[in-house]
């Protein structure tokens, strides 16, 4: 019998903040028991609870925590693929293999996720338009089902089960174990690029320009309006080769990171006022060229930790929307005017292109153009929030499940055509409806309908 | 082990390696060069664990099945495990005290592993080293065993046997050259406490790991983990039995 502990549990934005029952194996056969214990109704599997909003929650019912089971299997240094546990973090990984000259071939915007939150949400990098989600290059993962059968899925072994799974957000099992090829780097180094746009216009026309840049995002001032509207400072670069760099080109981890200047947040989260903020990192970035570490380059908010807490006891969401390239620069517009308009202030929004549709049943990215912001979760959010949703859906796009706290069980069938195939696998794979989460239910993903 | 070898090649036994604590021990030792011997009952989780100290750090690492209880293996095991430098000892059960007071199986269990299964096996290591002349002992006791409360005085009381036969066991090897380390960690987030109400400084395995590296390395004789208990305790141990007895944890 496993050990539940009840704990308040939140994602990242701190919204919603959930009673529930969790369980923390720390041993792989543990797993299977832990899952199927009768002192929960049903269950979900967490990671780092990176996710925003109640993807790793669930209310009243089962959490299970995989953070204990984070262990490296594996490593084969010719091709680099790395065969983990599903609860190994990103950070850990870096940790290890970046000294060895080996990077994380997609990386989201924090590196305290797992390997089993990573691939449960596909997640993507600032490479997408290159590289793709990371299910690009995951070579096969253990899912272990709620019959306490384990299914290795690949593109070619069970590939329903592992389209289903990858974005499945945690609904058709517990990755135990993945495949992940990793990259070989030299350097441990960016040759980053900063280009000002004046407006919307010039922000989509200098995207357009990323074909040269591995890793492409844009800071997107979502406070300037009128002529400035969706001003951005775009922040793209290279991996930097051996000789642009002083020193071990290969340094990395806790000790450089304390000595590593935060770019932006450090001094964001300081700041009082919002738009005081947004206005000054534009001006500090004039167009120019430089090499930087990767810490500050893909991971800047990690060197603040907790810095979801500025947001008070109330906490926040953050909203992340794609829209087809044909519809985005109007989608984006009104977004931006409506957001502005609103007063809800957001320190942080982020714009970036996204490559190709994968086929994973529940993926987000499709070829279009990316928003993502936070926005405080005051009282009328979530209105707020399916205004935002009916925006995006006029423009043919869809919200990021991972950051979701809000969004309609009615619109998710809208923004995601396959949800019912999505749900056929998981009924063969979970016929009991075992594994569920707070978002499964309010969006009434599985069981009954 | 001369001080500047310390590390560099040496071999680890660590008993119970399965343990949450003795999981990010035997990494800290791994990353300061040692190779392991892990052992334990559990063969797929060893597996597990040796393979990913393998994949982090490079060094050799062994697995030896050992059955703690079956106290007539331990020669044997002890023989399988070859010529090691040292050994840690995180073998412990700790269930819910009235599971004790009720059924005298999971009683002798608590005794059985957290003190019996203890001395039988470094009974085996102190002979060995003592005549070797050269070796680390580190045994992880309790503040549990300080000072016995009603809530949990049965695994208490053992971890109180274990400590004081550290003790003596390090008098007897001090001339040897051996050390003996006895580590009395309050809470840590294992799941061994997992689910457990609001315990006092409740430290992650990972800094009872390097606290146990450190005080093999200096020699210390007792370690408390994190050091704060060690002045909490020293005044728990004055407070007189006529209060102790009608404090209610
Ligand atoms: C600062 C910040 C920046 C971010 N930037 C990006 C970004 O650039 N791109 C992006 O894509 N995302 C981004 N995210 C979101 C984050 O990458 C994802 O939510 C990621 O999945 C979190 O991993 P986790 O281990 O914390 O998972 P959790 O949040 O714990 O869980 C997320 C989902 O995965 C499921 N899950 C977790 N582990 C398993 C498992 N072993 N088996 C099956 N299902 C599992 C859960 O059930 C849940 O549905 C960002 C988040 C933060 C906080
Ligand atoms: N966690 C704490 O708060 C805390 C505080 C003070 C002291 N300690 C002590 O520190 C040590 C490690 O604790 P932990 O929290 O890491 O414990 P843990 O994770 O529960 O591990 C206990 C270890 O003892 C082994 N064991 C238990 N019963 C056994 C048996 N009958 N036969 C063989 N092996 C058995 C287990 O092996 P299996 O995996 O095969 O079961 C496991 O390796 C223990 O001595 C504990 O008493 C812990």
């Amino acid at each position: 019998m496993s050990t539940f502990a009840q704990r308040d549990l939140a994602g990242w934005g701190r919204f919603p903040s959930q009673n529930c029952f969790a369980t923390r194996p720390e041993k792989r056969r543990e797993v299977p028991y832990a899952a199927n214990d009768e002192f929960v109704s049903d269950i979900i599997a967490r990671g780092l609870g990176r996710s925003y909003g109640d993807a790793a929650l669930n209310l009243d019912a089962g959490v299970l925590l995989l953070e204990k089971l984070n262990r490296f299997l594996d490593f084969d240094a010719q091709t680099g693929v790395l065969h983990a546990e599903g609860g190994a973090s990103f950070a850990d990984i870096l940790e290890t293999f970046v000294p060895r000259g080996y990077f994380l071939p997609v990386t989201p915007g924090t590196k305290f996720v797992t390997l089993g939150g990573a691939i449960a949400c596909d997640v993507h990098g600032k490479n997408h338009h290159r590289d793709g989600c990371l299910s690009e290059w995951v070579e096969e993962f253990d899912l272990l089902l709620a019959s306490g059968e384990t299914l290795t899925c690949s593109r070619e072994q069970h590939p329903a089960a592992f389209w289903a799974t990858i974005g499945g957000m945690g609904l058709t099992g517990i990755i135990t174990t993945a495949k992940l090829r990793l990259i070989p780097i030299e350097t441990t180094s960016i040759r980053a690029s900063y280009t000002r746009t004046k407006d919307l216009d010039e922000t989509l026309a200098e995207f357009g320009r990323d074909g040269d840049f591995r890793y492409s995002v844009a800071w997107i001032d979502c406070l300037a309006s009128g002529a400035s509207l969706g001003r951005s400072v775009l922040i793209r670069g290279n991996h930097a080769a051996p000789d642009e760099v002083s020193g071990d080109p290969l340094e990395f981890g806790a000790k450089r990171q304390k000595a590593v200047p935060v770019d932006f947040p450090d001094f964001a989260l300081n700041s009082l006022s919002v738009k005081a903020f947004n206005a000054l990192y534009y001006a500090a970035h004039p167009d120019r060229e430089k090499i930087v570490p990767f810490e500050p380059f893909f991971w800047p908010l990690d060197a603040v930790s907790d810095w979801n807490r500025i947001y008070g006891a109330r906490g926040f969401i953050q909203y992340q929307c794609v829209l087809p390239f044909e519809t985005s620069r109007d989608g984006l517009k009104t977004l931006l005017e409506t957001i502005s308009a609103s007063g809800r202030a957001s320190f942080l929004a982020v714009l970036k292109t996204f490559g190709p549709q994968n086929l994973g049943l529940l993926d987000f990215p499709f070829s279009g153009h990316t928003l993502a912001l936070d926005l405080p979760a005051s009282a009328g959010i979530v209105e707020f929030a399916r205004e935002l949703d009916e925006i995006v859906l006029n423009h043919g796009g869809r919200v990021y499940l991972a950051k979701d706290a809000t969004l309609s069980p009615e619109n998710l069938r809208r923004m995601y055509p396959q949800i019912e195939e999505f749900v056929a696998v998981k009924a063969r794979l979970d016929p009991d409806n075992r594994f569920q989460s707070s978002l499964s239910k309010r969006l009434r993903i599985g069981g009954a309908q | 082990m001369s001080e500047k070898t310390f590390g560099k090649g040496a071999r680890v036994l660590i008993l119970g390696a399965t343990s949450g604590i003795a999981r990010a021990t035997a990494l800290e030792f791994a990353r300061r060069g040692f190779d392991l011997v892990l052992a334990g009952r559990d063969r797929e989780e060893l597996e597990i664990l040796a393979a990913d100290a393998r994949v982090r750090c490079g060094n050799g690492v062994e697995i030896v099945e050992f059955d703690a209880t079956n106290f007539d293996s331990h020669p044997d095991f002890w023989h399988r495990c070859g010529d090691v430098d040292g050994v840690i000892c995180a073998l412990g059960v700790m269930p819910p005290q009235q599971e004790s007071e009720r059924d005298w199986e999971t009683c002798r269990a608590v005794i059985e592993v957290n003190y019996t299964a203890c001395v039988s096996i470094l009974n085996l290591v102190a002979n060995d080293f003592e005549v070797r002349g050269s070796g680390f002992i580190a045994v992880l006791t309790s503040v549990a065993g300080e000072r016995a409360r009603k809530s949990n005085y049965i695994y208490g009381s053992a971890k109180s046997g274990l400590s004081a036969y550290t003790e003596g066991l390090r008098a007897r090897l001090f001339a040897a050259g051996v050390s003996v380390t006895t580590v009395k960690p309050g809470p840590v987030d294992t799941a061994m406490t997992w689910g457990m109400e609001k315990l006092p400084l409740l430290v992650p395995p990972e800094k009872v790991a390097s606290d146990i590296y450190r005080g093999v390395r200096r020699k210390a004789d007792v370690v408390f983990s994190p050091a704060p208990w060690r002045l909490i305790m020293a005044i728990m141990r004055v407070v007189p039995s006529f209060i102790w007895k009608r404090l209610d944890f």
